[in-house]
Formats: structure tokens, sequence, C-alpha cells
């Protein structure tokens, strides 16, 4: 089976700073991968590169066969062109940990937009499934109010419905709780634990180890912009092999 | 709830007691406030009543031109000058600021040095320039250039159309004004707005559409209200052009005509300040239009909703 995300020894350096050093991981369809690690350790950046919001320096990276942000033509590769890129992203949702929903449109807006200027989906359809998905998330009282009148853990909510109307095959989270409340944390960790249970294939960067326990198939601990280990939630979170790993669990748990 | 009623040891669900004697202060006075206020009114009044005795101002004449028709011909001309030249402006200054903005270096450097020289120069000289136009290219030429000339422009029938010279004079000035405003605009949005666009498969420019520049416009649109109201009032130098037939010209040429200018411009004035008036509750309406979504205020519309999902709740519980 083609593995939904796979990376083999990708590099990324903002100018002569090495943020990823040799990743080199892959997810298989249906599957959730949480990544957790230090702050600055190249997780959100790993993130962004696998639907080309950063173009990765070298080493190659896939998602679902496809080659991301580049074309290869014998053995050279070529920048991919914008259209192209764009047309790649639209398979990948994403959750950013500050929402970025769009303030000057309300919580139906969010989550059409896309659909109907870049899916092409007619109106009257993509306003109906944005129904659907605003009643999963719990929230269909809230389609006609705008960003500036929801909590945060509405807002983020609105965000996953919005990246799922895209219909993705992979969705990716970087850190969706960490700017929330704690008492409403768990409204958006729910939401995503039926994603999960839906069988949507997951990569989500986060701090929430409890998550990372019960909900993950994998878990993967990063440091300095390296994959250190890399193994079953529970396995890695009770018996970290390394010592980087025992250090870093041993501070957040 | 209880503990704002000043009652720390009251259970949920305890009568509430009545609250205490509403305050019923006398106001502090201000005495100063007051003074000053009298004196500001009466300075105020000194003045209309002498504005109104000075027979300089001459309003007998003032009511009898106000209507005239060579003063609301010449006020739709500059107002006709100043829609054309603001949505030339603008419509430029738009593409300028996006040119600003996009990656490619040269496209940034064209950008720049339009808005150096045109913003750098005062519009008044600009303006002269452009009557100069046929003097200073005799003829414009398309073809290859140094090889061969398809054809040929002569610039000077061109050049006899005063009015547009003056539009495209005033509108290539206001189009560096507006790219500032625009950029400044579009670079007050948040990053993680065009991010989400971009992770959404937008393109850039449907990513500027739908996005940046619907949030850009709260903070565009009060400079370009103030741009308005000044390129009402700059169309008063095409008379460098020279165009004649503007507001502030015919003022002019009225003044000579009946040896008494003061009614007159006082003529143009009140015709350039109904407009400005106008245009100022215009921009009230659009401002209140791209607040949208600004405001933690819900609309009626809103509340109902709310409240009718509350309702709903409450029936299920009910169940």
């Amino acid at each position: 089976m083609t593995p939904m995300v796979d990376a083999q020894n990708v590099y990324k350096s903002f100018g002569a700073l090495d943020v990823l050093r040799g990743v080199t991981l892959s997810v298989q369809p249906g599957e959730v991968m949480c990544l957790i690690g230090p702050s600055g350790s190249g997780k959100s950046t790993f993130l962004r590169c696998i639907n080309h919001l950063e173009q990765i320096n070298a080493g190659r990276l896939y998602v679902d066969g496809e080659l991301v942000g580049y074309v290869e033509r014998g053995n050279v590769l070529h920048e991919m062109s914008l259209r192209k890129a764009a047309r790649q992203r639209r398979d990948i949702g994403m959750v950013f940990q500050r929402f970025n929903l769009f303030p000057h449109v309300t919580a139906l807006g969010n989550i059409t937009m896309a659909v109907i200027h870049v899916k092409k989906t007619p109106k009257k359809q993509a306003t109906a499934r944005a129904a659907e998905l605003l009643d999963m998330v719990g929230l269909s009282h809230k389609a006609h109010a705008y960003p500036a009148q929801m909590s945060g853990g509405q807002l983020q909510r609105v965000a996953i419905a919005r990246a799922l109307a895209m219909d993705p095959k992979l969705m990716l989270f970087d850190e969706p709780t960490s700017a929330l409340d704690p008492e409403l944390v768990g409204e958006v960790l729910e939401v995503m634990k039926k994603l999960a249970d839906d069988g949507m294939t997951m990569i989500v960067v986060t701090h929430e180890m409890g998550f990372a326990r019960e909900v993950a198939d994998s878990l993967v601990f990063m440091d300095n912009g390296v994959v250190v280990e890399a193994g079953d939630p529970r396995t890695v979170l009770t018996a970290p092999q390394h010592k980087r790993t025992q250090e870093f669990l041993a501070k957040v748990v | 709830m209880a503990a704002a009623q000043g009652n720390l040891g009251r259970v949920p669900g305890d009568e509430v007691p009545p609250p205490p004697e509403r305050i019923r202060a006398k106001p502090l006075r201000h005495p100063g406030r007051t003074a000053w206020a009298a004196v500001i009114v009466f300075s105020l009044f000194l003045f209309i009543y002498g504005a109104a005795t000075n027979a300089a101002y001459d309003w007998d004449t003032y009511f009898q031109y106000l209507f005239d028709q060579r003063f609301w011909q010449a006020a739709g001309i500059t107002l006709l000058l100043t829609v054309l030249s603001m949505v030339l402006g603008v419509t430029l200054g738009v593409i300028l600021a996006v040119m600003r903005l996009t990656p490619n270096r040269i496209m940034q450097s064209v950008s720049w040095g339009y808005v150096w020289i045109f913003r750098g120069t005062p519009v008044y000289v600009q303006l002269v320039f452009w009557g100069l136009f046929s003097t200073i290219y005799p003829r414009l030429d398309f073809g290859i250039p140094f090889v061969e000339q398809f054809f040929t422009i002569e610039t000077a029938a061109f050049a006899e159309n005063v009015f547009w010279l003056a539009v495209i004079g005033l509108s290539l000035n206001e189009a560096a004004y507006m790219a500032e405003i625009v950029r400044g605009g579009i670079q007050s949005v948040d990053e993680g707005q065009s991010e989400a666009a971009t992770a959404l498969g937008m393109s850039r420019a449907l990513a500027l559409r739908l996005v940046i520049l619907p949030q850009a416009m709260r903070a565009i649109i009060p400079p370009t209200g103030n741009e308005v109201i000044s390129m009402l009032k700059t169309t008063s130098l095409v008379t460098a052009v020279p165009y004649t037939f503007d507001l502030y010209a015919r003022a002019r040429d009225l003044s000579v005509e009946t040896f008494n200018p003061v009614p007159m411009l006082l003529i143009a004035s009140t015709w350039y300040l109904l407009f400005t008036s106008i245009l100022m509750v215009g921009q009230h309406y659009l401002e209140r239009h791209f607040a949208r979504g600004a405001s933690r205020i819900m609309s009626d519309r809103q509340l109902q909703a709310l409240a009718d999902a509350e309702d709903d709740n409450l029936l299920k519980d009910a169940k």
C-alpha cells in the first residue's frame, strides 16, 4: 500500500539555520500520528513542508505517492508550478495553532469559501455540506456568527470543519489546542478523536500526551531537526529508550 | 453572582435581598468650563454678526449667483474630474501596491520608482507638464524600436482635449498616494490569513480578492476618504494644464466679470463644502460595510438564532 506521507531524509534550512536535518518517517492511510518534541525541534516546520507551505532543501517528500513541491523529470527536479502546488494543497487539510479563521465572513462563510471558489462546488451544495460539518463539530447554532463572536474552542472547531469541507485525504494539526484556555481543550480534542475514529489520516503536532496515548497509532519524538524515537505511543510514553526522550517526557508529564 | 452582591455566604437558590437605596449625590460644579464656554460662544456670535453685516461679503450678490447655471455646471465638472481621477487613481494604486508586494524585484523597483517620482514632485508642476505633453512628444510611434514603425499618432490632436489631460495628471499623481495606502492596508492583515488561504488551495490572486483585500479595506477606507476630499479640492489646480471650466476657475471668471470677487469665492466654497459633506456621509456607510465581523456585539438576527437554539436545547432537556 502506498503510504499517505513518505518522508525520506528531509532537510530544511532557513538561511544558515538548519531546522530539519534528515527526517525519515512514513504515515499509512488511516493512521493517526502524534509529533512531540521541545519547541524549536522542527516539528511544525516538518508539518508545513508536507503541504508545501515551506519548500524542502534535500531529500524526498511524497504525499499519496506524489512528490511534494517538485516535479521529477528524468533525474532532474523542477520547481512545481504555482497552480499545481495549489492543486496539491487542496487535498491536504491544515489546522493552525492560532485558528486563522477569516474574520470578515461568518462561520458558514469560512467553511464554504474555498469549496465554492477553489473546488467550484455550487453554492447550495457547499452550504448544505457546511451545515452538516457544523453539526458534526457541534456548532450549528453559530453558523451565522463571525469569528470575533466565538470562543477559542469554537473557533478551532470551525477551523477543523473548514479544512474538512475540502474533503482532504490527510489532515495536519499544528498544535491545535496550544492557544486555548484549559477548559476549552477538551471540546477540540473530542472532535479530533471523532475524526480519528472515522478513519481520517492525521498528523498532529501536540503537547497533549493524554490524546497521544489514547488516540494516536504512532508517536514520534523529534529534537534538533531529527526523529529521535518513534513507535507505539504507550511504549514510547511509558518506557522511552533514548535519554533525550526521557528528559523531555520528565519535564512535560 | 453571590460575591458580586456582597453576600459571600449565600447559598444558590436563596432569595436575593433587595438592592440598597440608589445614590443621589449633588453634581460637581465646573465654573471654569462654564466661563470658557460662554466666552467662546460669544466670540462666535460676534464673528457671525460681523460676517452678516460686513458689506464686503455682499450677501445679496451671493444669493443672486449661488444657483446660477454657470456655477452649478462648473460644480458638475469639478465633481466629474474628482470621480474620474479617483477611479483611475485607485485602480492604478491597487496595481502598484500589488506590484510592490510581489516577490519580483523588477516589479517592486518599478512601483517604488513610480511612487518616488509622482509623490515627490508637486501636482501643480505635473499638471503643467501634461499641458506641455504635445510639445515634449509631438509624435508617438508604434512598432519595433529602431527598426520599423507601424503607425504614428500626432499628439497635437490628443492634446486639444485638455479635460482628459487634467484627469490623467490628477489620477497619475493620486495613484502614487493610493499605492502607499493600499500597501499599508494589505500589510496590516495578519500573515496567518494568507497562509490559511494558501493551505486551502487558493491561488495568490484568489486569496488577495477573497481574503486579504476585504480585510485590508478597513485600513484603506478612512485614508481613501481623505484622498477623495483632498482630490475634490486639488481639482482647483487644473488651471495649470490649463483647463478652465472647473468650479474655482469659474469663480475667478465671474469675479472679473462682476468686479466682485468675495461673494464668488464664497459661492465656490459653498459648493465644495456641499460635496465634501456628501462624501463624508458616503464614507460613513462604506466604513460600516467593511467593519463586518469586527465587533463582538451580535445583530438582532444572530441573537434571535442563539435564543432559538437555546430554546431547542431546553426542549430536548425537558424530554
